[in-house]
């Protein structure tokens, strides 16, 4: 029984790092930048979460208004940080990046206070028992459907809608996407877009989780989802994916049989840096 | 002046760290977000040592040799995989290290070794010490560069493949820079240790490789003068930032922020073009 518990539980915290490293994944497959900041996306969207459910009370407008506010925010970290940094080595994008980062932790602990906010009417808290003894809160199965159904509409405007083409074509030959009349301006807008968007999502989904939004609630995302993209093989979507329900459920199993040794991120790492040095591009590239 | 002595000390330390990433970052290319933890490997080196009777001038050695020996085995890992993945896998190092740390009781666990005992130098004979072996270590660095062995790392931090047509042994050269530049993590960590007295896994996380990852980066990546400057600013920063006090992370990542989007090449770039307005910027192709 423990057995199947380990693994929902790892696939409900695998289900909310995908939302995280899809973003990520759309990012990287572009530009090649090890975006950092993304995890300040994932903040900023718990806390817009949080406050406009907070002033409306429907979980719907919150979802809706972290979204928006997190994908605008991202296009605009965009435009202003990495558009005029993607001639130079990757290593600038990345520390600039990482100064972005903790800025911004900082400036949510100056804004809303160190000690966080919380849901003044938490929804989704009842228990929900499958089977004969699983026992879940109805928010972790709405973060798995949740995360399920905006993956598969996610896969669906990717293979099936001009936009979704565009950016394929532009992720696997930018000069050629180009040259059939494709902006990569406007693909990388809608990118980083929609990428942050989803961890605003996931955010309000981690927010709904604990009840409580911390400044910083983004560091621990910030470097897993990086491991994940890595581990997904950097720039695959059914990678990053399969990747992070794996790495939810080994620190699921981890966590009790290798507690004594090592902790959850050195679990995480120790994974990892196995997988990379059997396989150096990753589970799941495609090159 | 005690406040002085000791302030001097640890630039003194984060100059000589700053200038072992140097080594491997800035002169061989190779990109590490992990390097706190050799550091960390050399305090624990030192102060277990400490505790077991051995005097100052005898844990160094032993120190840089079991942080070279870790650094070897990360850069075997470095031949396998390249640039961004092995930003990544050193990320890995920096969190295996905090998390095996934390779980032994000989390591001292969560509590961290105090009461690691005195050098006997005396504070300002320590502080003499320490920058005495800072300023060899910045003379071993500007030597490097101008030995055969520093323009092979430059060639391959410019274009590795190139250096492999040239019938270069790519992966030796490699293996020394991670050699040489944990090594000197490790002697910059014995004097950490034996600075602060007290050590605790924390103290050589992710956020402190960060750190001197960025000392690296906003003195120049590669250049000397720039890291030794830059680190000695930027480790003394937070004491003299106390007016800003809550503040201190919002200016230090914007200033971060800043040097990378109008800077790239850091405090050396700024200088050069200072000093030089009329030749061409490079790095903008």
């Amino acid at each position: 029984m423990l057995f199947v518990e380990l693994i929902a539980q790892g696939l409900v915290q695998g289900s909310i790092y995908a939302l995280i490293a899809l973003g990520l994944t759309l990012v990287y497959g572009l530009l090649r930048i090890l975006h950092v900041a993304h995890a300040a996306l994932f903040t900023l969207g718990a806390y817009v979460g949080v406050l406009a459910c907070n002033a409306s009370g429907s979980l719907t407008v919150a979802f809706v208004c972290a979204a928006l506010v997190a994908g605008l925010a991202g296009v605009t970290m965009y435009r202003l940080a990495y558009q005029p940094l993607l001639a130079q080595p990757p290593f600038v994008a990345l520390i600039a990046s990482i100064g972005l980062f903790i800025a911004a932790e900082e400036a949510f602990r100056i804004v809303f206070g160190a000690q966080g906010l919380s849901f003044s009417d938490p929804p989704l808290q009842g228990q929900v028992t499958l089977g004969s003894a699983l026992q879940f809160k109805q928010a972790e199965i709405m973060v798995m459907v949740g995360t399920a159904v905006i993956i598969g509409v996610l896969a669906w405007l990717q293979t099936r809608t001009r936009v979704g083409v565009a950016c394929q074509a532009t992720v696997s030959d930018p000069q050629m996407a180009e040259s059939f009349g494709i902006s990569l301006r406007q693909v990388r807008d809608i990118n980083f877009f929609v990428g942050s968007a989803l961890a605003g999502f996931a955010g309000v989904w981690v927010a709904l989780l604990n009840n409580l939004v911390e400044p910083t609630m983004g560091s621990v995302p910030s470097y897993k989802a990086l491991a994940i993209i890595v581990l997904g093989g950097l720039g695959s979507i059914p990678g990053t994916l399969a990747a992070s329900l794996v790495l939810g459920v080994v620190e699921a199993f981890g966590t009790i049989y290798l507690g004594q040794l090592l902790d959850r991120n050195a679990i995480a790492f120790a994974f990892l840096i196995a997988v990379l040095m059997i396989r150096p591009q990753g589970l799941f590239a495609r090159r | 002046m005690n406040y002085e002595i000791s302030l001097l000390t640890t630039m003194a330390i984060s100059v000589m760290f700053a200038l072992s990433l140097n080594l491997i970052t800035g002169f061989c290319g190779q990109i590490s977000l992990g390097h706190a933890a050799f550091q960390g490997v050399g305090a624990y080196a030192a102060a277990l040592l400490a505790k077991a009777g051995w005097p100052f001038l005898a844990t160094l050695p032993v120190s840089m040799l079991l942080a070279g020996a870790l650094g070897v085995i990360v850069g075997l890992a470095s031949l396998r995989v390249r640039a961004d993945f092995l930003a990544i896998t050193t990320m890995g190092v920096v969190f295996l290290f905090v998390g095996v740390v934390r779980q032994q009781d000989v390591l001292g666990g969560e509590l961290g070794i105090s009461g690691i005992p005195d050098h006997g130098l005396g504070k300002a004979g320590f502080m003499v010490v320490a920058l005495l072996a800072c300023a060899a270590v910045a003379a071993l660095s500007v030597y490097i560069k101008r030995t055969w062995m520093g323009r092979v790392f430059n060639g391959i931090a410019e274009d590795e493949d190139t250096m492999r047509v040239l019938s270069i042994d790519v992966p030796r050269y490699k293996l020394a820079a991670f050699a040489l530049g944990t090594a000197l993590a490790g002697l910059s960590g014995a004097f950490y240790a034996y600075h602060l007295q007290f050590i605790g896994a924390d103290n050589f996380g992710f956020v402190e490789s960060i750190t001197v990852l960025s000392m690296v980066v906003f003195g120049g990546i590669g250049s000397v003068p720039g890291v030794v400057i830059a680190a000695a600013l930027l480790s003394v920063l937070p004491a003299w930032f106390q007016v800003i006090g809550d503040y201190k992370l919002l200016v230090y990542g914007g200033l971060l922020f800043l040097m990378m989007r109008f800077s790239p090449g850091g405090m050396a770039a700024l200088a050069r073009r200072f000093f030089n307005p009329v030749t061409p910027q490079g790095g903008r192709t």
